[in-house]
């Protein structure tokens, strides 16, 4: 396939320079920043002029040009690793066991482990700058009895360790708080101004960062402050200078001269880093342009509609999106290369393939939330989703369909073939009383999301008379009780030939899910009982919730762009090449407005956004759900208030009927 | 150009202003009136008495309680959190007795330092000095605010219910077609400066507040009258109060809110309850918001002689000087191509003009170089039966129709002197083929009533429905009857017949009136 050069393509083509354009904006700013730092480390209010002339002097010399060189070195380590880990759909862990997986996983461990080096040489170079009782490792001190030896300098070893801790405490923070979350923007502005926007945040959030990180690390030093101390002393053949005050001790640690520089030179360490970041993550998400069609056949791959069919890398994904939302907004001669015909055939192949992504995108959300709704209604609580740590917990790994079937959009179905329409009739088939006795309790494997997944987008299809909502659909797995783990996991569109015989084999594997269920039963309700267990297992229903509206921000682009684009296909389609899937638009945006109000209607879904802390890590993710109930909300107004009693032409199922007309009525 | 002296004279006294029709404004005799009045049920009348106000502040309702000593901690928690860093402050000077003479003498020395500052700040920038109520007062539409009944009043974009906020910090929401009329009730809404719904949605109002946001989530099928506070989604930003304007964009998906005291407009994602500030120094904070009904430009003016007009794709802004006096208000034109400002002190409408090629940032594209007067408003005297009426002189705010047919002018006149009443005062417009502004006539109430607010219904079938706020606390509309010139439009079967009065507009065109070509 071509998603591998494709991914080529962009990766190198854009991701990268953008990462490098970030970098190189960072480290030129490391210049002003290490003149503030050597500013502020060497300040004393008795010698202004004296200060200033110092770190003049000081700046000039070739030390701390060696230094400026090791540092710039440090921002293009952070740097790659900002591209190494960054995301677009943030990991978020389910429960307190899941945190605790991510925290110890060994990718987690090289970051932290890069992050510790870099604050060590940080460390160092802040020592140099400061210089004074600071400046070297080792120095020579008279013992007690007059002999001069080598002697450690603890000054220099604190402040170096308090660079590894603050760099370690960083990265594991970046776990805790999706800080490798990259978010986007719903205002566009300029790369420039969105930098001068951020910087008042990034020196408030490096200050206080600095501040909680140095006060955990004065604490860890005055406990175990003697470990590295005899280590180092060990290792260099150094001697403890007995006249000097020992620093982990209270008295040593009351110095506020030291505290100061431990803090100043904490927070230059996170100040760089932070810019880092931040530019990375301005020059990552700032809007692409991609052709909507192209007159050389090489450059087809690099078309939106190409491109937005792609799963990997994300970001493509997600930029396109972006695109296709500004576009049908601001462009009306982009706009209208969307709804042109190809030139021999007079096919609508850039509109077919936009509307077909986002309405597959849609209609995977709303399986998503369908699935969920079930396993919540039926069991009280949130369980089996979204976590690969209780896939270690349970016998069966179909329970799980783990946390890469939430995070990535899945190969979804097309909403026309006639796999779909055949699952319909086998839904609103006689059978089902027929197999009702053999369906399985929806807590067992089989009732897995997943398997809700294969007949879903049949609620997409608009012209069948049925009643089309979440509700029966939810009932319509019942029917199914087999997992087939081909259709899960492999070919996309199942064939019509093999939807029916899953049913066949009903009542076997009925048993063994009775039995395997039993067994499960027996474990949890033994594991329930202790406490640590519970406590590490359980769900957070809010972090569960934030889970499945992870990637929303995709629908979100994808439910403006869409009915931005239906709106202006009003003036300006001249071929009418979006009335014919205006039917499929209109009932999967109401069928998803259906899911997303019942899940809001959960009792542990919060239905106001939490006010989140001022902090680097990004939390926009946690309020994407309520974004998306809104977009979904006005793109579904913007789309009956352009048509008005038009709409009352369009073929839809008389429930769908209904809903729009209460949208047309503005009661919604 | 279009002046005053070209409008057909103001009624008589004791008649008023029922509606346009052929080309005319007709009187309505007071009793018939007042019938015709009640009988509608979107007409209201909120007298004074009526509402229960505030009539003591919270500090002097104090007096009512016994005194209840707190330790100082809590009392300076209280003040950290009623005050800021000021509060605190006072709180630790004040109680000198409790604390070490040290610390309250060096927070008195503080206090005095930032006061200073504050007060090198506000002679830079006067409206700083100013109080809360009295800077909404200053910078509102609405004429004479804090003696107002009605202090705002917002129609809904796509229906025909609108809210209205009161003075005794209510909303109240009326519908014709449902029984219920909620009350909107919420701690924070304080001194409520402006409402605005949300566009291409059915309940979500914005309010802003003294000291914040809050977007009310009304369900309209709801039976309840008093929503709860829980309702409502609270936004607010350090710094950033007492809200003055509102802006919804036109797509519903951003609110823009701007606050004299803070030199950020702020762009809110309400859903997500999240604000990108878009900070520009200079003007001293921003005073009043319009989104051009496109959705492609937003006039933001400031407390001083400057305002600015941002373009809504990577919003970036271009920056207008005035030469006497702060931008007082502003209207879009229908397609977002005009602007119609006003500046305080100056008694004339002036005219941008922004044709700028969708797609190219407006930055890049040509903008207009100066602004034009299109309408002088200066002062008139009118022979009536009644004796002389000046009308004229300073303007307070302009409403545009949805069409672009009606031009609405709120002007001040002098609240002392009893013949120079506040007035609206109506144009016709035109924008296409060339910009024209014709004399339409005079907007009159009940004798004693001034206009204080006025805006148009969104989607009027017939022409164009202006609501007006008297001080006395009435809620009037009047319609204007007119084909639509631009888009022939259906079912116009209750509009007038037109041939029967020709005469009087031969009159007007054959005057100088304003007309700008095609350049």
């Amino acid at each position: 396939m071509f998603s591998t050069e494709q991914r080529c393509w962009f990766v190198r083509k854009v991701i990268c320079w953008r990462a490098a354009a970030s970098n190189a904006w960072a480290v030129l700013l490391l210049l002003p920043i290490t003149a503030v730092f050597v500013i502020l480390s060497r300040f004393s209010l008795l010698h202004p002029i004296q200060t200033i002339s110092e770190c003049l002097s000081l700046l000039t010399s070739a030390s701390a040009i060696f230094s400026f060189i090791l540092l710039c070195g440090v921002i293009l380590m952070i740097g790659f690793l900002n591209l190494e880990y960054y995301t677009v759909i943030p990991a978020i862990a389910c429960s307190k066991i899941a945190l605790l997986g991510q925290l110890l996983h060994p990718r987690q461990f090289v970051n932290s482990l890069v992050h510790c080096i870099m604050g060590i040489i940080v460390a160092w170079c802040c020592a140099i700058t400061i210089g004074g009782r600071y400046e070297t490792l080792c120095y020579t001190c008279t013992q007690s009895d007059g002999s001069p030896q080598m002697c450690l300098n603890e000054f220099h070893l604190i402040l170096l360790l308090a660079g590894a801790f603050v760099g370690f405490s960083h990265s594991l923070l970046g776990v805790i708080y999706n800080m490798n979350y990259v978010s986007f923007h719903t205002v566009q502005q300029y790369k420039y101004l969105r930098f001068k926007g951020s910087l008042p945040l990034v020196v408030k959030c490096s200050a206080t960062q600095a501040l909680y990180s140095i006060r955990n690390y004065i604490v860890v030093y005055f406990f175990l402050g003697y470990i590295p101390k005899a280590w180092v002393c060990k290792t260099l053949n150094l001697h403890l200078n007995s006249t000097a005050q020992p620093l982990d001790s209270v008295a040593g640690l009351l110095d506020l001269s030291l505290l100061y520089h431990l803090w100043i030179s904490a927070t230059f360490q996170l100040f760089t880093w932070y810019i880092t970041l931040q530019l990375f993550r301005i020059f990552i998400t700032e809007a692409y342009s991609f052709p909507v069609q192209s007159s050389f056949t090489e450059d087809a791959h690099q078309c939106i509609s190409k491109v937005l069919t792609d799963k990997q890398p994300m970001i493509l994904k997600f930029l396109a999106l972006q695109d296709l939302a500004l576009l049908s907004q601001h462009s009306p001669s982009r706009r209208c290369e969307v709804f042109s015909l190809s030139q021999p055939g007079g096919h609508p192949h850039n509109w077919n393939a936009i509307s077909k992504e986002c309405l597959s995108l849609m209609t995977d959300l709303t399986q998503r939330l369908v699935a969920y709704h079930d396993t919540v209604a039926t069991n009280g609580r949130a369980k089996s989703l979204s976590t690969g740590s209780e896939r270690k917990t349970s016998s069966e790994t179909s329970v799980t369909s783990g946390t890469e079937d939430l995070m990535s959009p899945r190969p979804t179905l097309l909403m026309k073939t006639p796999a779909s329409v055949f699952a319909r009739s086998i839904v609103g088939g006689p059978q089902s009383p027929l197999t009702a006795p053999f369906t399985p309790d929806l807590d067992s494997p089989f009732a897995s999301p997943a398997l809700r997944r294969l007949t879903a987008p049949v609620d997409c299809s608009p012209w069948h008379g049925t009643v089309q909502s979440p509700h029966i659909m939810r009932r319509g797995p019942k029917l199914w009780s087999t997992s087939t783990d081909s259709q899960v996991n492999g070919s996309p569109v199942p064939s019509p030939a093999s939807v029916p015989s899953p049913k066949q084999e009903t009542s076997k594997p009925s048993v063994l899910a009775q039995f395997l269920h039993n067994r499960k039963e027996q474990v949890k309700n033994f594991l329930a009982k202790r406490v640590l267990i519970m406590y590490l297992f359980n769900k957070l229903p809010e972090a569960s919730s934030q889970a499945l509206f992870a990637d929303s921000q995709a629908h979100i682009w994808a439910l403006e762009g869409l009915s931005y684009l239906v709106q202006a296909s009003f003036s300006e389609d001249h071929f009418g090449v979006v009335q014919t899937t205006l039917p499929s638009i209109l009932s999967c945006m109401l069928v998803l407005q259906e899911a997303v109000d019942r899940h809001f209607k959960l009792p542990h879904a919060s239905s106001k956004p939490i006010k989140s802390t001022i902090s680097m890590g990004d939390s926009s993710y946690k309020t994407l759900r309520f974004a998306l109930r809104a977009t979904l909300k006005t793109a579904i107004y913007r789309i009956t208030a352009t048509f008005g009693d038009h709409l009352k032409a369009v073929q839809l199922s008389a429930e769908h009927r209904k809903r729009l007309q209460h949208f047309l009525e503005y009661k919604e | 150009m279009c002046s005053l002296a070209l409008f057909p004279p103001p009624l008589p006294s004791g008649q008023t202003t029922m509606c346009e029709s052929n080309n005319e404004l007709l009187p309505g005799t007071n009793t018939e009136d007042r019938l015709r009045l009640d009988s509608s049920p979107l007409s209201l009348y909120f007298p004074r008495e009526s509402l229960k106000l505030h009539s003591r502040t919270e500090s002097s309702s104090k007096a009512a309680f016994l005194d209840h000593s707190e330790t100082l901690w809590m009392r300076s928690a209280a003040a950290w959190r009623d005050g800021g860093y000021i509060g605190l402050l006072n709180e630790i000077t004040n109680s000198d007795r409790e604390v070490p003479k040290w610390l309250s003498v060096s927070s008195g020395c503080i206090l005095a330092l930032l006061r200073w500052v504050s007060s090198f700040h506000g002679s830079l920038f006067p409206h700083l000095t100013l109080s809360c109520e009295n800077m909404i007062a200053e910078f509102s539409q609405v004429l004479n605010w804090s003696d107002c009944v009605v202090r705002a009043f917002a129609w809904h974009p796509h229906t025909d219910k609108f809210a209205v906020a009161l003075l005794d910090d209510s909303i109240k929401i009326y519908n014709p077609k449902s029984a219920t009329t909620p009350t909107l009730k919420h701690r924070l809404q304080r001194s409520v400066a402006a409402v605005q719904w949300k566009p291409l949605c059915a309940s979500a109002l914005a309010v802003a507040c003294q000291n914040c946001l809050l977007v009310w989530h009304v369900d309209p099928c709801s039976l309840s009258t008093r929503p709860s506070s829980g309702c409502a989604q609270v936004l607010s930003h350090p710094g950033h109060s007492p809200v003055t304007s509102i802006a919804w964009s036109p797509s519903g998906s951003l609110l823009l809110s701007a606050s004299p005291m803070d030199t950020a407009m702020m762009v809110w994602d309400v859903a997500a309850e999240s604000c990108v500030p878009l900070q520009r120094v200079g003007g001293g904070g921003v005073t009043f918001l319009t989104w051009s009904p496109d959705g492609s430009h937003v006039l933001a003016s400031t407390p001083s002689a400057v305002f600015r007009v941002w373009e809504t794709r990577m919003w970036t802004c271009e920056r207008w000087p005035c030469v006497k006096g702060r931008c007082q208000s502003g209207c879009w034109s229908p397609d977002g191509s005009r602007l119609l400002f006003t500046v305080q002190g100056e008694t004339v409408i002036y005219a941008l003009t922004f044709t700028d090629t969708q797609g190219i940032p407006t930055s890049t594209s040509k903008g207009p170089q100066a602004a034009a007067v299109v309408a002088d408003l200066s002062e008139t005297t009118f022979n009536t039966p009644d004796g002389d009426i000046i009308v004229g002189g300073e303007i307070q705010s302009l409403a545009w129709d949805p069409r672009g047919e009606r031009l609405a002018v709120l002007l001040k006149g002098h609240p002392q002197a009893a013949d120079r009443p506040a007035v609206i005062a109506v144009f016709k417009t035109r924008t296409s083929p060339i910009f024209e502004l014709l004399p339409c006539g005079f907007v009159q109430g009940e004798p004693g009533a001034e206009p204080r607010l006025m805006q148009f219904h969104p989607n009027f079938q017939h022409g164009a429905l202006l609501t007006v706020c008297w001080s006395t606390g009435r809620i009037t509309h009047v319609p204007f009857y007119f084909l639509s010139a631009g888009v022939p439009r259906y079912g116009l079967s209750g509009s007038p017949s037109l041939p029967c009065a020709q005469e009087r507009p031969d009159d007007f065109v054959n005057q100088s009136l304003f007309t700008e070509l095609i350049s």
